[in-house]
């Protein structure tokens, strides 16, 4: 059984986050934020979530838009498709 | 014929109802390796289709000869991965070609792959429609997007270092492929995706070849809700397991 699994890697991440970042809102450690950089820390986990989707999202659609048709491929298929079947016919497949 | 590269490639074709289909891909095959003055073997591993598969693929070999097409049958329908396993069993190549059967993968793409593996020295060589110079014929826009988001999930939760997880054409040195069917347990596109994984575990090299994939052109395609969950169920268990 592996222990260090994809699972056990993001949890470890999230928790080291989130220690950080309770610890810094309920004044556990003893640094004094100021009043502004509270108020980023605070709203810190929900922004960093916004970023996150709207980066999958932007990467999503992008690859979407740009997703190759490949209209070449199935006409050049189409066309030894028809090559192969008088071939194979000749040299006697019974299809 | 001596080959230009000194290997030999063995393809694995498992069957399931391609009557059609099977005698195009095998011309298809001959013209693009044989062509290319490589040393090759086309394995079809019909599942007893009713449709008379094997009776073509015996033709076949009539007009191409045993050496090529190589017959291994099997009673009842198993599965992809005992497929490949029953086909490796009976491979003489030194590389291992796998490629579905119904004409969405086209061979013209083994001769790159072959170049590829020869100069990096690779273990395994993987399809890819998602990188550039790839691409998808016959897909509506909500494939492309259950596609691209399964992929772009799955890219995320695994790092996995391919950008085609869930592509069924590759090529694998002969014992890469063994020891990677033997630590495989998913089923159906998670298999491929497992395999990518395992992969990595054991620390073989991989290198990409762009392809097309042409979504079948005769008989139909498949993508349904069921899929979607086993997909989503195979995602969540590497993703807890490896």
């Amino acid at each position: 059984m592996k222990l260090c699994t994809k699972l056990v890697q993001w949890l470890t991440l999230a928790g080291l986050f989130f220690a950080a970042w309770t610890s810094l809102i309920f004044e556990i450690l003893p640094v004094q934020l100021s009043h502004a950089m509270y108020r980023v820390v605070l709203i810190l986990p929900l922004y960093l979530l916004i970023c996150f989707g709207s980066y999958s999202l932007a990467t999503i659609g992008y690859r979407l838009t740009t997703f190759n048709d490949c209209e070449g491929a199935s006409d050049e298929l189409v066309a030894e498709v028809k090559q192969a079947r008088e071939d194979l016919t000749k040299k006697g497949l019974k299809f | 014929m001596s080959s230009p590269t000194g290997n030999k490639y063995t393809v694995l074709l498992p069957t399931y109802q391609e009557r059609d289909n099977l005698p195009l891909i095998v011309w298809l095959l001959v013209k693009h390796l044989g062509g290319c003055g490589y040393n090759y073997e086309i394995i079809v591993i019909d599942d007893n289709s009713p449709d008379g598969t094997l009776e073509v693929a015996k033709q076949l070999q009539e007009i191409y000869g045993e050496d090529k097409i190589v017959l291994r049958p099997r009673k009842a329908k198993l599965g992809l991965g005992t497929a490949y396993v029953h086909g490796v069993k009976h491979a003489t190549g030194n590389f291992i070609i796998l490629m579905d059967a119904d004409l969405s993968h086209h061979p013209k793409f083994i001769p790159e792959f072959i170049k590829k593996q020869s100069e990096g020295n690779y273990d395994i060589i993987s399809g890819t429609r998602y990188a550039l110079g790839g691409g998808v014929y016959g897909w509506d826009l909500m494939r492309k997007l259950i596609s691209r988001g399964a992929n772009f999930l799955a890219q995320t939760l695994l790092r996995p270092g391919a950008s085609d997880l869930t592509g069924s054409f590759r090529m694998y040195r002969k014992d890469v492929l063994e020891e990677l069917v033997s630590r495989c347990i998913s089923k159906g596109y998670v298999f491929q995706m497992e395999m990518i994984v395992r992969a990595r575990e054991c620390g073989y090299t991989l290198g990409e070849v762009p392809i097309s994939f042409v979504d079948r052109l005769y008989g139909e395609s498949k993508l349904g809700g069921m899929e979607i969950v086993s997909y989503a169920k195979g995602l969540l268990y590497l993703f807890a397991t490896t």
